[in-house]
């Protein structure tokens, strides 16, 4: 596998290069009549399907709210779902237009790949859960602990580069898949589990059967911003991916929600006349209707919305706003204005 | 006064009991040796320890109904099987739209009925071809749709139970012919055939079935002009027949090689033609001798297509797979599994036992 990947990589970058070409993508997709979006092939709160295979999560919402802005219709769209290893090529290849696959933006994905990391859609960082009776307070004391980690992504290479730096041992216990991870961790397989910390929130409210008998260590050992991605050269299409997501972020700020997006259609604040489209001329710079963003919010909701729905208070997840609070709040959420 | 018959004369003296029944079956099958005994008991012990728990979370204390997943959480300990009930359609057909999805089910019957049509020798001559055609024709009808008042969905869309039998029946299906075809090749006197199937054959046997699905689904595409594409099932099939086919090719060959060189010669004698000699006398005798080796076979394959998990493609794994991903359902992955892996026993266990009615009522005398 790890050949495999490098040598699916080493293809994805000598072909960027020839692949990339004029920005196409926002006719293309204008003349489909949906948006294609690559999503994962399941992660709670993220992109997975429900009971009927109908998709959810706040990364599936990224991809409506584009829809919604190009189409006045949040259910034009379509998903194609990707294993990790899948995802760049699918988007290289065009198979999909955009990927929202709670994918790190990083420099090498964001160039060599030939990518645009577009925006931010969710702060993450990885952490690490051990049971209460270790008595562990600290990272700093994980010294010869077996490690419970998922292989094939940033998560295996942030541990060992972590426990390399503090000159510390450990033993991996490496599992494909989260829900088995989860079990061969509850089981007491291994001492620590480690992934990002918004999984790690999840997992210890609802696949633990005590809860209060898990913790989560203090430190975080990496930057995972989570976004989603489009092809290099393909401006105008990127600039629509971006400002749907803004347009989510910038309603939470100034208080647009789905529930009363009608009523503030008459509002005097400047900011809200400006991305409901009652001053026009942001849908037309876009390239789009100028009631754009008035439907994601009117179909999609807001940020704030879409995240209590997804992973927050109104999920099972229960993952607090943390660093995905608005930056008046305390976050890192600041959407650049709608002006 | 009574009715009973007097006895008169001799009457079978009934053998010893510990020669019949239940106690000789024990003490023969059980008991016969220190070795037996020993693993008797460990076996029993070993049942006795894990049986109980097993029905009691498995039966005892599941939850069978329940609309939430509160209910399981709160019954710690047990199974929660209303999962099964609230999933078992995404797991069965994947993501194709939820209202049509008696299309998949059909579809999957047909197929089943292909299969099964295609193990009564009474088909076994020109028209099975025939069944085949229509059962394509039938099962493509179904799942695409677009005429005849079916909506069309594209094949991304399709998964679950119908999907996985499409590509191991379609996969084996066709690969089967193409496997003959190449292990005649690889015994034919012309070098040219000879070494272009020694070559398929090898390459594809050298390398892992994941790697060609890889091949066919992540390096394939980048090597077109961008938006053009083939079809990803389609790519992902074609893998499975290529792979299949080399492995038949070599399963058949070894029936060739232990047929007889006399009946090679007396079919020669005879004034066969080659066709005709393959056909009529060296073929039909060396399918017969392969077919335990050829059923392992189809049985490997038919698992193996949970390896287009990989891909993304959405079989019975895979949707299975993503049923537990659901926030509002997390953390039933032991129920799903053993739902799919009966699903995955009871075709595998009757193809095993078909292929065993089938060896008994071939045998012709070879048999030592």
């Amino acid at each position: 596998m790890t050949f495999l990947k490098t040598a699916a990589a080493a293809a994805v970058m000598v072909l960027a290069a020839q692949a990339a070409q004029a920005g196409t993508t926002f006719d293309v997709v204008k003349a489909r009549g949906k948006v294609i979006c690559g999503v994962s092939t399941g992660v709670s709160g993220f992109s997975a399907p429900d009971s009927q295979g109908k998709w959810a999560g706040i990364d599936v919402d990224v991809c409506r709210s584009i829809a919604a802005a190009m189409f006045g219709d949040a259910s034009k769209f379509d998903v194609v779902p990707l294993t990790p290893v899948q995802r760049f090529t699918a988007l290289q290849s065009g198979e999909i237009d955009v990927l929202t696959r709670n994918t790190t933006l990083s420099l090498q994905r964001d160039t060599a790949l030939g990518f645009n990391a577009v925006a931010v859609n969710f702060y993450d960082g990885q952490g690490f859960m051990v049971p209460v009776k270790l008595n562990v307070k600290s990272a700093k004391e994980l010294n010869g602990a077996t490690v419970c980690v998922q292989p094939g992504t940033t998560t295996e290479l942030n541990l060992a580069d972590y426990f390399r730096t503090n000159n510390m041992q450990f033993k991996p216990v490496v599992i494909e898949k989260q829900d088995e991870i989860v079990a061969a961790y509850v089981a007491g397989r291994c001492d620590v589990l480690t992934t990002d910390r918004s999984q790690l929130a999840s997992v210890r409210v609802t696949q633990t059967p005590k809860p209060e008998d898990h913790v989560l260590l203090p430190e975080v050992i990496s930057k995972e911003p989570l976004g989603p991605m489009v092809r290099h050269g393909d401006d105008q299409w990127m600039d629509l991916v971006r400002w749907s997501l803004f347009a989510m972020i910038e309603g939470e700020e100034y208080g647009v929600t789905s529930k009363n997006v009608d009523e503030q259609l008459k509002s005097n604040d400047p900011n809200v006349k400006r991305i409901l489209g009652v001053t026009p001329g942001m849908g037309k710079a876009l390239g789009v209707d100028e009631k754009w963003a008035y439907n994601i919010i009117k179909q999609v909701g807001n940020y704030g919305e879409s995240f209590e729905r997804n992973v927050g208070k109104d999920s099972p997840l229960k993952l607090d706003r943390g660093p995905n609070a608005q930056w008046n709040k305390g976050g890192l959420l600041y959407a650049w204005p709608i002006r | 006064m009574t009715n009973a018959p007097e006895i008169t004369g001799e009457t079978d003296i009934a053998p010893p009991v510990s020669s019949t029944g239940i106690v000789a079956w024990m003490r023969e099958r059980l008991f016969s040796s220190p070795l037996n005994i020993i693993m008797t008991v460990l076996c029993g012990l070993l049942v006795i320890a894990t049986l109980p728990p097993f029905i009691e979370w498995a039966l005892i204390k599941a939850v069978w109904i329940s609309p939430t997943a509160d209910a399981c959480r709160a019954a710690r300990g047990g199974a929660c099987w209303a999962f099964i009930a609230e999933k078992h359609r995404l797991i069965l057909f994947g993501l194709y739209p939820y209202d049509e999805q008696w299309r998949p089910l059909l579809a999957a019957l047909v197929n089943i009925a292909l299969i099964v049509a295609s193990c009564m020798r009474r088909f076994w001559n020109i028209r099975l071809l025939y069944i085949w055609g229509i059962g394509l024709v039938l099962i493509s009808w179904l799942m695409w749709g677009g005429v005849l008042g079916l909506s069309y969905v594209e094949n991304t869309k399709w998964g679950g139970l119908p999907l996985t039998l499409i590509l191991a029946t379609f996969g084996v299906g066709f690969a089967f012919p193409f496997g003959i075809v190449l292990a005649l090749g690889r015994r034919s006197n012309m070098p040219a055939i000879k070494t272009l199937c020694i070559m398929y054959i090898e390459l594809i046997r050298g390398v892992p079935l994941i790697s060609l699905l890889f091949m066919s689904s992540v390096m394939l595409p980048l090597f077109f002009p961008e938006g053009f594409s083939i079809d990803k099932l389609l790519r992902a099939q074609i893998a499975i027949i290529m792979f299949a086919a080399a492995y038949i090719a070599e399963v058949v060959r070894g029936g060739l090689q232990a047929i007889p060189k006399g009946q090679y010669e007396a079919a020669d004698a005879l004034g066969l033609s080659y066709w005709k000699k393959t056909g009529l006398i060296i073929l039909p005798q060396a399918l017969k001798i392969v077919i335990p080796p050829m059923v392992s076979l189809f049985i490997a394959m038919f698992k193996d297509t949970s390896l287009v998990v990989i891909i993304g493609i959405f079989d019975l794994m895979n949707a299975t797979k993503a049923s537990l991903t659901d926030t509002a359902w997390k953390g039933f992955a032991v129920e799903s599994y053993i739902f799919v892996s009966i699903i995955y026993f009871v075709f595998c266990f009757s193809m095993s036992k078909y292929s065993q009615q089938l060896e008994a009522r071939l045998a012709t005398g070879h048999k030592r």
